[in-house]
């Protein structure tokens, strides 16, 4: 069985889509046994459904070291 | 010595800005450029201009602090201004004469039926618009939660979530590894389901 720690990773990593078959396998195992992993887990998921939904924007840093630039020759 | 007391001076002048609603342009970019862009561009449309407007914010802010009261929060302020240039920007566009007639009454995009204002009349009934509304609100409580991240975690959270960047180019430009990676946003993640808990969870 893995650890906490180790299954946090994978279900973090699994919101990106970067856990490997074999990660999930783990992870599914460790949940079934940790209440304290799945609540983590479901609210991880929940996380990822929300910045979805909200269909975020943001500006590149080159953008904003720019924007810095322009304004500190108005100080 | 003198640096030690230099040191001190800035440092309980910076607790003061802190309390009593001061205005620090010099963190604008970094705190609330991107929670006005989101502002911006779900009113606007178009990147380009969401990003204009936000730097024509900058600039108006930084024209008018003296008329900042410390009432209100920075950010509040900010965002007042933006509206404003919001405002600005529509009436501009439509202030070359016909134009804004056509805007209101004809609606050409789709072509066939449902072109006349009449014919797009809202559905009563549909939840599409209250969606629009509490999402755009979602947005901006993430964004606000976000720039209550140290700054490193926010930067790597912003790439990997919001513009999805790999792993490996991040770790490339940033001069991490993956697991350095994982951690901040292990910890950037874990902060933001504390922050959005109240409302959201």
């Amino acid at each position: 069985m893995i650890s906490c720690e180790k299954a946090s990773v994978i279900c973090n990593k699994t919101q990106y889509k970067e856990a490997s078959f074999n990660e999930r396998l783990k992870l599914r195992l460790h949940l079934i046994l940790c209440d304290t992993c799945s609540k983590f887990a479901a609210d991880n998921k929940k996380l990822t459904s929300l910045c979805e939904k909200a269909n975020l924007h943001g500006l590149s840093e080159q953008e904003k070291t720019l924007m810095k630039h322009q304004l500190r020759e108005k100080f | 010595m003198k640096g030690v007391t230099a040191n001190s001076i800035t440092f309980i002048d910076h607790e003061k800005n802190m309390s009593e609603h001061q205005l620090q342009p010099e963190k604008w970019v970094d705190l609330y450029a991107d929670y006005l862009f989101n502002y911006a561009i779900v009113r606007v449309n178009d990147a380009e201009t969401a990003k204009d407007l936000v730097q024509e914010t900058f600039f108006s802010g930084l024209k008018s602090a003296k008329n900042f009261k410390g009432d209100a929060a920075e950010r509040t302020w900010l965002i007042a201004i933006l509206k404003r240039k919001v405002i600005d920007h529509y009436r501009k566009r439509n202030s070359k004469k016909g134009r804004a007639e056509v805007h209101i009454n004809y609606n050409s995009e789709d072509g066939a039926d449902g072109d006349w204002l009449e014919e797009q009349v809202a559905d009563p009934f549909s939840s599409y618009e209250n969606d629009t509304i509490e999402n755009e609100e979602l947005g901006l409580a993430i964004q606000s939660c976000i720039s209550k991240l140290p700054k490193k975690q926010a930067l790597v959270f912003t790439m990997k979530t919001i513009k999805g960047i790999s792993t490996e180019d991040i770790c490339n430009e940033l001069n991490i590894n993956p697991s350095n990676l994982w951690v901040m946003i292990h910890r950037s993640r874990t902060a933001l389901m504390g922050c959005l808990n109240k409302n959201w969870f």
